[in-house]
């Protein structure tokens, strides 16, 4: 079984090439290094409580570098103090690292799309008819512009004249350019930064400055406007508090040390606290979070909010349209069904030869299907003329130059067809056609003249590896509910043969936001997807919303996730991106509350050997002198932190297990793992400072 | 083979193990905990949820005049906040009656000793002490209290602050489990005619069958062997030691509490007063189970209840078996201290013959993981770590705990279990069914920090400042650990004492007394607070993605939280008092 992760990627990889590439390397670094120096700023860190505290203690033990006596008498030398103090720099330095290494990642990508966005001029038409020249910075809502060949979109808005195609590839990677023309839903909208590539399009703005598509995206991606997300902030009033309790254990040691007449020089005590309260989990926590937004948008997701990537991990029911997300979007012929008297070949040969120049998926599946037949040759004589499909006709096929009529098409309007050709419509036709349908699958009936030849079956195809897919799904305990415009039967076909749990057959833009409300008093979290401006609402009802790029305005606006190369199927990938984002969060705090156990072992002997030598059996990891000991673990509750930010910018592997099976495997790897690792950590670096004298 | 065959067939092996020499008294324990969670867990449940019992015959006409007064019906539950309001009146009203009793001793009938009404600071720490199941006493009541004072007063409060406890808990258990909270004076009246009267009737009579007395006579007047008149003080005992074990109360009548042969005649009675404390809490559990729809759960938490209540135990009592060590240092013949058909061996200092080491271990264990208090040995003489059993029972406050609070105390650890690793199944954490967000865990943080902060800072400022240090008998560590453990006794409303320190200081009275209020109210009124919240919350059904609390791993990693978050915090005390003075002794050094 695949991991749900980035590897898995259903969106074939040509389809990604122009995606923001990740940033050079070197560069991210130095600028990570220059942006964490200027993350001291205290008035930053106090929004980190954890870090504000060990700042606290970087600025007390400083205070005794320069005075070891300013607290009252001790032994402690200058050389330890320095040393204590540089470690708690250091620590303060890695915790900011990680955030400015996790803020940097995301703005080198802003970086390109700022670049679509400055310097573009636009031509506004005045009301008298003229135009002038603006900045596109200087475009508001309502203002009408003209855009001509070659130049770029200045802002989001609306074509109301002219059609055009627009190379969409700046913020879709996707190359092929898409047709733009006012009236219609999807087609009419168009956003900043794009490119037309034909013709000239009219369009009226339909956002203020600093409000556009392409303003939010850079904002968000930039990680500029993050705001912490309820189960960050959560984790955050826990983490206080578990603060304040180790505050409290060291402040209080103090007066039982000067009882027992063991004293403690404030720069251990300080060692003390900032060990035990949980610095590790503190230090990451904001870069954890960036970077589940960073792998969301890796996959060409844009997510509003950090918050919809939290809530994609909680999700307990997908609505997922059939069409497009579990079903390649077009129904391909599967099987020929002659009638009594017609061989399958004939049916096969006629119905290839009505399709020869139909241009869709459907005809050209049935061109292919035939071929697969041994139906070769199909060649229409010259002066043959293609019928195109309309609504009116529900039929297509080719006028063949003898006169002779091939169709195809919906039975009722085959069966007016050959009755006007002075033919009779056999009944057995009637039957076959009840069976496709009983299938799940669209019949079209073929006739010649006056012969109905027999019945294609065109049947949904579902996309490779759905229903694996569903399968994990189902693990996980999601819920997966197709959703579809087909009648019940087909529905519940092709739900069958898909394995999705449920579907809504018949469905309406209204049913989709009932069957959202009915799960979320259930309690629980809804996501769907969908681009037109009818699933606006439920876009907006739903916890998590993915609207298509190429969708609407309307519907971009309601939800709280763009999809930017408009594969609804990414909707589970989100959803996996937002478990790894939690589980992340979680094992990380678990490891860093487990490490406190190995820390008392290394520091209250170490505290105390001198008052009271026989608490050196508590030292079971036989560190040597108390500076050792102290200091060792110290520096492994800073350098825990660099070596942890891989994982938190990666996030812990996921795969889709149940929760029992995640929780025993978790536990093992960051709780116990959490308790063991620091007594053999500590231990090495102990060593390595006897090595230097220490 | 059937569950139900399993179990019985382990109450027998466990009753059999119970003939054992020395250890068979823990196997006859646990066998008669089972039982009492089994039977009583189901009726609490079915009391508490309006279902008929054994003894709805007869209380029923009573309890019906009482709702149809007080126009109580089923279906008016109040909210959390009404909950709490109701229950601080009851306890503020229940307060100010007795303080009046107290303060007015002197002046009311049944006070044959003509004692004066308390002093001002006293009567506060008493009145504070006795609401709240601590029952700390800084007095000795046969020197202090009149027949009246200790009947009216004190045993009342003691039954007041056990049902006010067991009200609290039920309220809490319903709003976990998703049910409307009830009504706390509905509960109130219930918990007393169903839970509380018939066990204190029967209690009272089977000690008084044992030979603890129960008359308004407050001495007896004796001539002893040499010819000596002695003065034997007695009362009404009987009806007071019930409740204050079956309540997790403590407060005795005598100042030597149940090692005074009047409140623990023998070691049978010794061995009911243990499971009388134990009683509720652990039925609690099991009615949490019911309650859930998830006996396992239930009985997963009895489990690890029972299993660090053994490990105190053994830890105690291996400690006192192996007895004082420099004791095997005296010259020239080093004082024998093992166990022998002619002598239980070990510390036998402050303990009393009659009980031996083991009983006398079982009880402390008791008497410190439920907040009881009530003690049949002297605390201060046990060995350094034997002394540590007691105060780490108490620092976690939750081994079954008191009426109530202890299971909502294990059941607070769980919430912040479940908010830490539930995080790592990928999925916003949930507890039963309930999502945990923002307004729980700042409570939970409020209800986890309380207890260390009312334990370590008092300790400490007492620890530097001469208005503490004055009234410490001992020197060295084991002074450390006398404040300690005033402050974690009165923070865990327990009310036993490490009797070396003098109490009945004004600074110790007034600070004692504000540990008492707040370490009871605080949690209380945040949990229930939380069960509030969660009950406004849509349940979700468990799925395969819902994380299981019920399972052997997650109460592991349960009680790892409670160990690391709840423990850990008190290490260093621990380590200045009592580990510091164990390893002193060994070093053969004295204070």
């Amino acid at each position: 079984m695949a991991p749900l992760g980035i590897e898995s990627f259903t969106v074939p990889r040509s389809k990604r090439k122009h995606a923001p590439k990740p940033p050079e390397k070197v560069s991210l670094y130095r600028n990570a290094f220059k942006s964490a120096l200027f993350k001291f700023n205290p008035k930053l860190m106090i929004h980190n409580p954890v870090m504000f505290v060990v700042l606290i203690g970087f600025i007390l033990t400083l205070m005794m570098c320069v005075n070891t006596q300013i607290f009252g008498k001790t032994m402690a030398t200058v050389g330890y103090v320095l040393w204590v103090t540089f470690i708690l720099w250091l620590t303060l330095f890695f915790a900011n690292y990680a955030e400015a290494y996790a803020e940097g990642r995301g703005k080198a990508q802003a970086e390109t799309l700022k670049k679509t966005r400055s310097d573009t001029l636009a031509r506004r038409i005045l009301e008298n008819g003229q135009t002038e020249q603006v900045s596109a910075g200087d475009l508001r809502a309502g203002d009408i512009v003209r855009v001509d060949a070659g130049e770029i979109i200045p802002s989001d808005g609306e074509v109301i004249e002219g059609i055009a195609s627009v190379d969409e590839s700046a913020i879709t990677g996707e190359s092929a350019p898409v047709i733009k023309e006012p009236g219609s839903d999807i087609a009419s909208s168009v956003t900043g930064g794009t490119k037309v590539q034909s013709d000239h399009l009219v369009i009226r703005i339909t956002t203020n400055p600093g409000e556009s598509f392409l303003d939010k995206m850079i904002a968000l991606v930039e990680g500029a406007k993050r705001q912490k997300t309820p189960n960050e902030i959560t984790l955050t009033v826990l983490l206080v508090a578990l603060t304040l309790i180790f505050l409290l254990v060291c402040v209080t040691l103090l007066a039982y040390a000067y009882y027992s007449k063991a004293s403690i020089d404030i720069a251990t005590l300080i060692a003390l606290l900032v060990c035990l309260i949980p610095t590790t989990i503190g230090a990451l926590l904001s870069a954890i979070g960036i970077a589940g937004m960073d792998r969301v948008s890796r996959f060409n997701v844009i997510a509003m909010s950090g918050k919809a990537v939290e809530a994609s991990g909680d999700v307990g029911v997908l609505i997922l349209d059939k069409t497009g997300t579990i079903t390649l979007g077009n129904r391909l012929a599967s099987e020929f069904l002659p009638v009594k008297g017609k061989s399958r070949e004939d049916l096969a040969r006629i119905s290839a030869e009505s399709s020869l120049d139909d241009t869709t998926p459907e005809g050209k599946s049935i061109v292919e299907l035939s071929k697969n037949l041994g139906v070769k040759d199909v060649t229409n004589p010259p002066g043959s003329n293609f019928i195109e499909f309309s609504a009116e006709t529900r039929s297509s096929g080719v006028d063949l130059p003898d006169g002779e009529k091939i169709r195809k098409g919906a039975a009722d309007a085959i069966k007016r067809f050959v009755t006007e050709q002075g033919g009779s419509w056999p009944e057995q036709a009637h039957e076959l056609v009840e069976q496709v349908a009983r299938q799940g699958g669209t019949p079209l009936v073929v006739a010649k003249g006056a012969d109905v030849y027999g019945v294609i079956h065109l049947k949904d195809i579902i996309k490779p590896g759905m229903k694996e897919r569903f399968a994990q799904m189902r693990t996980m305990g999601i819920r997966t509910i197709m959703c579809t415009g087909d009648n019940p039967i087909t529905a519940s076909v092709i739900a069958r043969e898909a394995g999705v749990d449920d579907y809504i057959a018949e469905a309406k833009p209204e049913d989709k936001i009932k069957v959202i409300k009915k799960y979320q008093s259930e309690g629980l979290l809804v996501a769907m997807t969908g681009d037109g401006t009818n699933d606006a609402p439920a876009l907006a009802q739903a916890d998590v919303g993915l609207a298509m790029n190429s969708g609407t305005q309307a519907a971009k606006e309601a939800a709280n996730m763009i999809d930017l190369d408009s594969d609804p199927s990414k909707l589970i990938d989100v959803v996996s991106i937002g478990k790894q984002l939690l589980i992340t969060r979680g094992a990380l705090t678990t490891f860093s509350v487990a490490n406190d156990i190995a820390k008392y072992f290394a520091i209250i002997p170490a505290i105390f050997s001198s008052a009271l030598p026989a608490m050196k059996l508590f030292d079971i990891m036989h560190l040597g002198s108390s500076q050792n000991a102290i200091l060792s673990a110290l520096i492994f509750n800073a350098v825990i932190i660099p070596l942890l930010i891989p994982l938190a910018m990666k996030g812990v592997q996921f795969k889709p297990m149940t929760a029992n099976q995640l929780l025993s495997r978790n536990v093992l790897l960051f709780g116990l793992g959490g308790i063991i690792a620091p007594f053999i950590g500590i231990k090495i670096i102990s060593l390595g400072l006897n090595l230097l004298g220490l | 083979m059937p569950k139900k065959n399993a179990f019985w067939l382990v109450l027998i092996i466990l009753f059999a193990l119970g003939f054992l020499p020395h250890w068979g008294i823990v196997f006859l324990f646990i066998a008669a905990g089972l039982l009492i969670t089994v039977f009583g867990g189901r009726y609490i449940a079915n009391v508490f949820s309006g279902q008929r019992t054994l003894l709805t015959p007869l209380f029923q006409p009573l309890e019906s005049v009482f709702l149809r007064v007080s126009g109580i019906t089923d279906s008016n539950s109040m909210n959390w906040i009404q909950y709490g309001q109701a229950l601080l009146l009851v306890n503020i009203l229940c307060g100010l009656f007795s303080a009046m009793i107290l303060s007015l001793q002197g002046d009311l009938p049944l006070n044959p000793m003509h004692f004066q009404g308390m002093s001002p600071w006293l009567m506060f720490n008493t009145i504070c002490s006795f609401i709240t199941n601590t029952n700390w006493q800084s007095y000795s009541g046969e020197q202090t209290l009149s027949n009246l004072s200790q009947m009216l007063a004190l045993t009342f409060m003691m039954l007041i602050g056990a049902i006010s406890g067991l009200c609290v808990c039920i309220a809490f258990l319903r709003g976990m489990t998703n049910k409307a909270l009830g009504h706390f004076y509905q509960d109130f009246v219930r918990a007393f005619l169903y839970v509380f009267l018939p066990v204190l009737v029967i209690g009272s009579l089977f000690f008084v069958s044992q030979g603890v007395p129960q008359t308004l006579h407050q001495q007896v007047t004796v001539t002893t062997i040499e010819g000596a008149k002695q003065q034997i003080a007695m009362g009404p005992v009987a009806s007071l030691l019930t409740i204050k074990q079956f309540g997790t109360n403590g407060g005795g009548f005598f100042n030597a509490n149940s090692a005074h042969p009047y409140e623990n005649p023998n070691a049978m009675t010794n061995f009911i007063e243990i499971l009388m404390e134990l009683a509720i809490p652990m039925a609690l559990v099991r009615t949490f189970g019911l309650w859930l729809a998830d006996k396992k759960q239930g009985w997963m938490i009895w489990g690890a209840m029972m299993l660090l209540f053994l490990l105190s135990f053994g830890v105690g009592t291996c400690f006192e078996q192996i007895g004082n060590t420099m004791f095997n240092h005296v010259h020239p013949v080093p004082i024998d201290q093992a166990l022998s058909p002619l002598q239980s061996g070990g510390n036998m200092e402050g303990k009393e013959i009659r009980f031996g080491i083991i009983p006398s271990l079982l009880f402390t264990t008791a008497t410190t993981a439920t907040s009881t208090g009530a003690v049949n040995n002297m605390h201060d003489s046990l060995t350094p770590i034997g002394g540590l059993v007691p105060l780490w029972n108490m620092m976690l406050n939750l081994i079954f705990g008191g009426v109530g609070v202890g299971l909502m105390g294990f059941l607070l650890y769980g919430i912040i279990a479940v908010f830490i690793t539930g995080l790592m199944v990928g999925r916003t954490p949930e507890i039963f069914g309930k999502k945990l967000e923002k307004p729980e865990i700042i409570l939970a943080s409020l209800a986890i920090l309380i207890h260390p902060l009312i334990i370590l800072v008092p300790t400490a400022i007492a620890a530097m400042s001469h208005m503490g240090l004055s009234a410490i008998n001992n020197l060295g560590p084991h002074g450390l650990s006398e404040i300690l453990y005033a402050y974690t006794s009165a923070a865990a409303n327990n009310g036993s004492a490490f009797a070396g320190l003098n109490a009945n200081t004004t600074w110790y009275n007034i600070s004692i007394g504000i540990v008492i209020l707040l370490g009871r109210y605080i949690s209380i009124i945040a949990l229930l607070a939380i069960a509030g919240s969660l009950l406004g919350k849509t349940k979700v059904e468990p799925g395969p993605g819902t994380l299981q609390t019920n399972t052997l791993l997650f109460i592991t990693v349960w009680v790892g939280v409670i160990l690391v978050v709840g423990a850990l915090t008190f290490v260093p005390a621990l380590a200045l008092g009592p580990i510091a003075e164990q390893l002193a002794m060994m070093a053969g050094n004295t204070f």
